[in-house]
C-alpha cells in the first residue's frame, strides 16, 4: 500500500490535495506538441553525417557533391561555427566546457565516438538529405580507440585529447592522459579509522553506461531571419539554456534568439545540453529556410549523453555493535568523449546518508571514445551508492544485524557534517528509514525462494535562478507565468502553491511556461529544482501581486495599504479600527483596476539557495531462476523525505518511475560495445528498459520533513528515487541466492554464470 | 523521388508474377514488422514491395481431415483467437504470440516470421517440433519444403527467385499428443529469444512415443535435434532421459557471443529450455493446461 | 516514380492522401494529415508510442506502409474523445496521474482501448503483458495500470 503521511494535516486548502493537471486534457488527446510535432511552412529538413568510426582525424571533408544535388539548401561542417576558448558554463548538475561543446555538436579535428556529427545538411525532402549525405565525402584517418575507463587510464592507452593534463593529479601531471581529474574529499583520519575497526569489508564494482531512455527523441525547429533574428523551437529541459549555448555557438546576443519550448517527452537529464539545436539554427541562417530536424532512435543511443558507466572500490570499517568508523571509495569514471562525467557528486554523495568520522573520498574523471556524458537522475550518485549500499549489506551480514538498524545507527542527521563539508539542516533520513522499517512489506515475511534487499540513497537537490510572473486578468482569473518545461506536472504544483497563496479555487490559476523572450531566465528543468526554486519564485510573485492588491483595494477604501489584509482570496480591512468595508474579491479588483492604477501584476526574480537534500530508502522482494538467472521482482516499496508533498500524486510517481529506471539499471541496461568501437545495441529492442510485465506495483512512502527554507517546506524529490534501486536489487540478489554481485547489469547471463560459479562452493560448504 | 513500387496482388499467381518480375529485388510485405525496420535501417532496400494481404488463402486458417494449414501472412493475434488450432498445438500457437508486442501481434505473421530466415524467430522452433511442412508457389509450380530445411543461414531461405511461401501445413495430430515452445528472454517481453525450444510429444501411456524437438538461437539456422528426440523417445520423461535430450541439445548448439547471450549461456540454457519444454508438452497430453508465457 | 493515391477512413472520417511507396503509416499520419497525437519513439515497433487500431486490431503505425491503408478503418488518438467528450481512459489517465510527460500517453490509451475492448475484465498481469509493448520511462508504469483497471471496473460497472 502507498502512504502519503503530511505534516500539514489540516494546514492548507491546496496543497496535498490531487487536482487534475492543467495541460492534461491535452495530453490525453494528442493535441500537446511535442518536439517533433512543430512546423513551418517552407520548412527544410535537416540530417546529420555521423562518423562512422569511434576514433580518427578528418582529414578533409568534401561537400561539393552533396550542394550540387537538386533540392539541398545547405551543407554544414565545423568550419561553420566559430571556435570556442576553453571556458567552463553550468548545464544543471553538471558543467561543460564551450570549447569541447562546439567540438561535441560537430566534430572539428577528430571524431571521437561512432555517431560523432561530421557534418549536417538541409534539404527539401528527409529522402533527398538523407541521399545528400550519402555524397559528403569524409576522408578519416582512423586512430586506435579505447572504450573501457581502465584501459583508458593506462600509460599506452590511444589519447584522444593532446592537450588533456590531468588536473589535481599528485604530482602535477607533465604529459597528456585520458584522465582529465583527479579529485578528492576527506574527513577526519581514514588510516587511523580503519586501524581501530573490528571489521574491515572491501569490495572492487563495475557498472555499465546507461542512457536516460526518454521516449521522445531529440527534436528541434529553427527559423532564422534575414535581420539576424532566429526563432527555435526545441524539446528540451531548459530552453534558457539552448538560447545561452546557441548564442555562444553561433556568435550571436541571446537577445536575438527566441526559443519556445514543447512540450517534452522526457529528459531526466538527458535535455540539458544541445545537440540539434545549433545545426538547425546554422542550415537556417545558411539556407534562409526553417529547418527541422529530429534524431532517430539510433542516434539518440549512439550520439546523445548516456550516464556514465564507472569503476567503484568501497571499504568500510566498523566496531562489532555496528558503527561504522571509517569509510574509503574511488570512483573512476566514464566522462565520454570530453572530459566532465558527474564523478563530482558520485563521490559526494557516496556516505552522505551516513555519519562517519573518518572518510577518504577519490575521483577520476576519464575520457574515451564513447558520446559524452550527459546528466542523469542524481548524475553519478546511483554508481557510487551501489557500490557502498552493497558494501553495508555486507558488512549487515557479516555482523548478523538487520540492514536497516546498521543504518539507523549510522544515519546522517541534523548537524551531521558531510565528507565534502556541508552540514546538514533538518534532513530526513532517520524518518525514512524508519519508514521502510515499520511498513508493512519490511514487517511481512519474506516469501520462500525470495530474497529481501534494501539500500539507501541520497541527492542534494538544487535552487538557481528562477523568474516568475503573476497577473490577474479583467475577471479576476490569475495567470502564472514561469519559464521551466513542464517535464512530470510541475504546472499543477506551481498552480497549487499560486492557489494556496493566493486563496483562490486552483482551477482559477492558469499556469503558462513562457518562451526566452517572454519571462525573465529560468535555469533548467534539472536538479529536483522546478516545485522547490521556481515554486518559490511563483510564490513570491504571488506574493508581489497579493501586495499591489492591497494598494488598490486601499486606494478603493481609501486608507493605507498597511491596514489592508489579504485571506481567503479577498482584501479585508486589517480591523474594526481601520473602517467598515466590505471585502473586495480579485474580480471587483479588477474590474476597478483601471481607475486605481492600470493592470495588476507580480514579479519575482530570484537566485534560490537553501534546498533542501533528500534521503530515499527502497525495499524489494525479488526471486532468482537458479537456472537461468533470471530475476523476477515481486514486490517493491520505495519510501523517501519528500519536504511536503506539493501535489502527491506526482510526488509518488517520482518515486515510481525513479525505482524502476534504478531497477532497469540493476538488471539489463547496458551500452554494448563491439571490438571497432560501435555500440552494438542502439534501440529499445537490445537496449533493455524495463516493460510493464516486468514489474510489480510500485509501492511508496511519502515521509514530510519539511525543508525549513521554503515557505511550503518544498525539497526536491526527482533525482533522489533513482539512488537506492541498484544496491537494493543487488542486495535482495545476494540474499535470494548467497551471490553478491558486483558487475552491473545483473542480466540473466551475468547472473547464471556468477550462481554456477558459486555452486561448487555452495555445495561443499553444505 | 521513391524508386520502390508497391503492389497489393489479389492472387498467388499475381504475387509470384510482381516477384519474378522484381527480378530478386522483390520483397513480400506480410505482417511488415520486419521488412519495415529492415528497410528504415537500409538493411534491405526493395525494388517492389509484394503486398499478400489481399490474398484469401494467404490470410485464412483451413483445417482438412485433422490437418491445418495456415496462411502464410495470417496474424499472429489471428491465428491466437482460433480456438481449435490453439488446442491442437498450443506449442506452436504460444510461439506465434511471443513474436513481438500486442501491436507486433496485430500484423506479424508466421510465414513472415520464417522467411525473414532469423536464427532466434520464435515460431520456427515449433513449427520444426511440430513437423510443419511450407506450400511454396513459384513460376515454375508449386512445391512443399520440411520447415527444417526452408532456411539456409542467417537472413537466407531456399526459396528461388519468384517463388513466395503460401502457407504452412501442419500434420494431423496423433491421439495422446501435445507440443510446447519455451524462450528465454532477460525481460518478460519485446526481446529476441537468447535460445528457444519447441518440444512435441506423442505418448502411449507414459512412455514416449514419438518426439520432435526445435532449437533456435544457437546456430546459423533453427535446427531439427534427432538425437534430443532419440534421447526422449522410449523413455518415461525420467529424469536421466531428460538429462539426455538436455546434453543433446547443448550438444548440438553452434551458438555465437553475442549482445543478446554467450556462448556457454546459450549452450546451457537450451538443455534447461528442453527439460522444461518436454514436462509442459507432456502435462498438455495429461489434461493439465498451460496458458504460456503471456496471458493475453 | 508517381505517388500512390489512397482512400481509407481516419477516425470515421473519409480521407484521401498521397504517399511514396515506402512511407509508413505514421509518416502520413504525422507529416501529411497533421494528426501528431501519434508519435515516434522509436520507428520500429519497440515503443508503441505510434500505436493506432487498424481494421480492429492494435498495431505499431510505424510498422505500417502508408499504402497498405487503402480501404482500412484507422482510428488514432485524436478521435478517442467524442466531441468535448473524453472517453473514460482518457478521463482515468488525467484523473490519476497515469502520465508524467505524456509522450507515451496517445499509444497507451489506445492500447488499453483496445485491451478493455477485448478483455472488460483484465488482471493486473494480463494488462501489464497487454501493454508490454507501450514503454514508458517516466511512471514505472504502476499509475497507468491502476488506471485501467479502475476503468474496466468502471464500465462494467456502468454495464450492468
Amino acid at each position: 500500500m502507498s502512504e502519503h503521511r503530511p505534516n500539514t494535516e489540516g494546514k492548507y486548502k491546496w496543497i496535498g490535495t490531487r487536482p487534475e493537471r492543467p495541460d492534461g486534457a491535452d495530453k490525453v488527446t494528442g493535441r500537446a506538441r511535442f518536439g517533433a510535432d512543430f512546423s513551418l511552412p517552407g520548412q527544410l529538413i535537416g540530417k546529420v553525417l555521423r562518423s562512422p568510426h569511434a576514433h580518427a582525424v578528418i582529414k578533409s571533408i568534401d561537400t561539393s557533391k552533396a550542394l550540387a544535388l537538386n533540392g539541398v539548401k545547405a551543407v554544414i561542417t565545423a568550419q561553420d561555427f566559430p571556435d570556442q576558448p576553453n571556458l567552463i558554463v553550468p548545464t544543471g548538475e553538471m558543467q561543460v566546457n564551450m570549447r569541447d561543446i562546439t567540438r561535441n555538436i560537430m566534430a572539428r579535428e577528430k571524431a571521437l565516438y561512432e555517431g560523432h556529427p561530421v557534418a549536417a545538411v538541409a534539404a527539401v525532402s528527409e529522402a533527398i538529405a538523407k541521399q545528400a549525405l550519402s555524397l559528403i565525402k569524409v576522408d578519416y584517418e582512423v586512430l586506435p580507440h579505447v572504450i573501457d575507463v581502465a584501459e583508458a587510464m593506462k600509460p599506452d592507452a590511444p589519447i584522444l585529447h593532446d592537450h588533456l593534463l590531468t588536473e589535481g593529479a599528485n604530482p602535477p601531471a607533465s604529459k597528456p592522459s585520458n584522465i582529465a581529474k583527479r579529485i578528492e574529499f576527506k574527513k577526519g583520519d581514514a588510516k587511523a579509522g580503519f586501524a581501530q575497526a573490528q571489521v574491515v569489508i572491501e569490495k572492487d564494482y563495475t557498472t555499465q553506461a546507461v542512457h536516460q531512455g526518454y521516449i521522445e527523441p531529440h527534436a528541434t525547429l529553427a527559423s532564422a531571419a534575414e535581420d539576424g533574428q532566429i526563432q527555435v523551437w526545441s524539446t528540451t529541459q531548459g530552453h534558457f539554456q539552448v538560447r545561452g549555448f546557441c548564442a555562444r555557438l553561433l556568435g550571436l546576443e541571446t537577445s536575438q534568439i527566441r526559443v519556445t519550448p514543447t512540450e517534452i517527452g522526457g529528459g531526466f537529464g538527458g535535455k540539458t545540453v544541445v545537440y540539434l539545436e545549433p545545426l538547425a539554427m546554422r542550415l537556417s541562417q545558411k539556407s534562409g529556410k526553417p529547418v527541422k530536424m529530429t534524431m532517430a532512435r539510433e542516434d539518440v543511443f549512439r550520439a546523445s549523453g548516456p550516464a556514465p558507466g564507472g569503476n567503484v572500490k568501497v571499504k568500510i570499517g566498523a566496531m562489532r555493535d555496528g558503527r561504522i568508523v571509517a569509510a574509503e571509495c574511488i570512483v573512476e569514471m566514464q566522462a565520454g568523449a570530453f572530459p566532465g562525467s558527474p564523478v563530482g557528486p558520485a563521490c559526494m554523495c557516496s556516505f552522505a546518508c551516513y555519519d562517519i568520522d573518518n572518510v577518504y573520498i577519490e575521483g577520476f574523471d576519464v575520457v574515451s571514445n564513447r558520446p559524452k556524458v550527459a546528466a542523469y537522475r542524481a548524475p553519478g550518485a546511483p554508481i557510487s551508492a551501489w557500490a557502498v549500499e552493497s558494501t553495508l549489506d555486507i558488512l549487515a551480514q557479516e555482523l548478523d544485524m538487520d540492514p536497516i538498524d546498521l543504518r539507523l545507527k549510522n544515519a546522517a542527521k541534523e548537524g551531521t557534517k558531510t565528507a565534502y563539508g556541508v552540514t546538514f539542516n533538518t534532513i530526513g533520513m532517520v524518518e525514512t528509514l524508519e519508514a521502510i522499517r515499520d511498513s508493512e512489506h519490511y514487517k511481512s515475511p519474506v516469501k520462500p525462494g525470495y530474497g529481501r534487499g534494501v539500500a539507501a540513497g541520497f541527492w542534494f537537490n538544487i535552487g538557481a535562478d528562477s523568474s516568475a510572473a503573476s497577473h490577474v486578468g479583467e475577471d479576476g482569473s490569475v495567470t502564472v507565468i514561469s519559464g521551466n518545461p513542464d517535464i512530470g506536472g510541475s504546472r499543477a504544483s506551481l498552480a497549487l502553491m499560486a492557489a494556496e497563496e493566493l486563496g483562490v479555487d486552483y482551477n482559477k490559476v492558469r499556469p503558462i511556461i513562457a518562451d526566452t523572450a517572454s519571462i525573465g531566465f529560468n535555469f533548467v528543468t534539472g536538479g529536483s529544482r522546478v516545485t522547490f526554486a521556481t515554486g518559490l519564485a511563483v510564490v513570491n510573485s504571488v506574493r508581489d501581486m497579493i501586495r499591489e492588491l492591497k494598494v488598490r483595494a486601499a486606494k478603493i477604501w481609501k486608507i493605507d495599504p498597511e491596514a489592508v489584509i489579504w485571506e481567503g482570496g479577498m482584501a479585508k480591512p486589517a480591523g474594526n479600527q481601520v473602517g467598515t468595508f466590505e471585502p473586495l474579491s480579485l474580480a471587483d479588483l479588477a474590474a476597478q483596476a483601471g481607475r486605481t492604477g492600470g493592470p495588476i501584476n507580480g514579479h519575482a526574480q530570484l537566485n534560490v539557495t537553501g534546498a533542501g537534500p533528500g534521503f530515499g530508502v527502497h525495499c524489494v522482494d525479488l526471486k532468482v531462476d537458479e537456472d537461468t538467472g533470471c530475476v523476477h521482482v515481486g514486490r517493491y516499496t520505495a519510501a523517501q523525505d519528500v519536504g511536503t508533498a506539493i501535489h502527491p500524486s506526482y510526488v509518488e510517481g517520482q518515486l515510481q518511475g525513479g525505482a524502476v529506471q534504478g531497477i532497469g539499471w540493476a538488471l539489463n541496461e547496458e551500452y554494448i560495445y563491439n571490438a571497432k568501437g560501435k555500440l552494438d545495441n542502439p534501440g529499445f529492442l537490445d537496449y533493455r528498459m524495463p516493460v510493464a510485465s516486468d514489474l510489480p506495483k510500485i509501492e511508496t512512502i511519502l515521509v514530510e520533513v519539511p525543508n525549513p527554507q521554503h515557505p511550503y517546506g518544498v525539497r526536491g524529490v526527482g533525482e533522489v528515487p533513482i539512488i537506492p534501486p541498484i544496491a537494493a536489487v543487488g542486495n535482495a540478489v545476494a540474499r535470494a541466492t548467497g551471490v553478491r554481485m558486483v558487475d552491473l547489469p545483473m542480466s540473466p547471463p551475468r547472473l547464471s554464470e556468477a550462481l554456477d560459479a558459486a555452486r561448487p562452493m555452495k555445495m561443499a560448504a553444505e | 523521388m521513391s524508386e520502390i513500387q508497391y503492389q497489393s496482388a489479389k492472387t498467388v499467381k499475381e504475387a509470384v508474377k510482381y516477384m519474378q518480375a522484381a527480378k530478386g529485388k522483390g520483397y513480400i510485405l506480410a505482417g511488415g514488422t520486419d521488412l519495415l525496420v529492415q528497410m528504415k535501417s537500409g538493411a534491405r532496400s526493395p525494388g517492389v514491395i509484394v503486398d499478400v494481404k489481399k490474398i484469401p488463402e494467404m490470410v485464412t486458417v483451413t483445417e482438412k481431415n485433422g490437418s491445418f494449414t495456415i496462411g502464410a501472412a495470417t496474424p499472429a493475434a489471428v491465428l491466437g483467437e482460433n480456438k481449435k488450432l490453439r488446442k491442437t498445438w498450443p506449442g506452436v500457437i504460444e510461439a506465434c504470440n511471443l513474436i513481438g508486442s500486442t501491436q507486433v501481434q496485430g500484423r506479424a505473421s508466421a510465414g513472415g516470421n520464417l522467411c525473414n530466415a532469423s536464427p532466434a524467430a520464435d515460431s520456427v522452433p515449433a513449427l520444426v517440433a511440430a513437423g510443419c511442412i511450407v506450400n511454396v508457389a513459384g513460376p515454375t509450380g508449386k512445391r512443399k519444403i520440411p520447415v527444417e530445411e526452408f532456411c539456409t543461414g542467417p537472413g537466407k531461405t531456399s526459396l528461388k527467385t519468384g517463388e513466395i511461401v503460401v502457407s504452412l501445413t501442419l500434420p494431423k495430430r496423433p491421439k495422446n499428443s501435445s507440443d510446447a515452445y519455451l524462450r528465454l528472454i532477460p525481460r518478460t517481453e519485446m526481446d529476441i529469444a537468447v535460445v528457444g525450444v519447441g518440444v512435441s510429444l506423442t505418448m502411449k501411456g507414459d512412455t514416449v512415443a514419438d518426439a520432435r524437438v526445435g532449437l533456435g538461437a544457437v546456430a546459423p539456422t533453427v535446427l531439427l535435434v534427432k538425437d534430443a528426440a532419440k534421447a526422449l523417445i522410449g523413455s518415461k520423461l525420467d529424469d536421466a532421459a531428460l538429462d539426455a535430450a538436455a546434453a543433446a541439445c547443448s550438444a548440438a548448439c553452434n551458438p555465437i557471443n553475442d549482445k543478446r547471450g554467450t556462448i556457454k549461456y546459450r549452450t546451457k540454457i537450451a538443455g534447461v529450455l528442453l527439460k522444461r519444454s518436454a514436462m509442459i508438452a507432456r502435462d498438455r497430453i495429461n489434461g493439465i493446461e498451460h496458458r504460456g508465457h503471456r496471458p493475453v | 516514380m508517381a505517388k500512390i493515391h489512397v482512400n481509407t477512413t481516419i477516425n470515421g472520417a473519409p480521407t484521401e492522401f498521397l504517399c511514396d511507396a515506402n512511407q509508413t503509416l505514421l509518416d502520413v499520419l504525422r507529416d501529411n494529415l497533421g494528426l501528431t497525437g501519434s508519435k515516434e519513439g522509436c520507428g520500429s515497433g519497440d515503443c508503441g508510442a505510434c500505436s493506432v487500431m487498424v481494421n480492429g486490431r492494435l498495431v505499431c503505425s510505424c510498422l505500417v506502409l502508408a499504402p497498405e491503408a487503402q480501404g482500412m478503418k484507422i482510428e488514432t488518438i485524436e478521435g478517442m474523445a467524442e466531441g468535448d467528450k473524453l472517453h473514460p481512459l482518457q478521463k482515468k489517465f488525467v484523473e490519476m496521474a497515469a502520465l508524467q510527460c505524456g509522450i507515451c500517453t496517445p499509444g497507451f490509451l489506445i492500447a488499453s482501448k483496445a485491451l478493455l475492448e477485448k478483455y472488460p475484465n483484465p488482471t493486473e498481469d494480463e494488462v501489464r503483458y497487454w501493454l508490454a509493448g507501450n514503454l514508458c520511462r517516466c511512471t514505472g508504469y504502476d499509475k497507468i495500470v491502476t488506471a485501467v483497471l479502475d476503468v474496466a471496473a468502471e464500465m462494467r460497472e456502468s454495464a450492468r
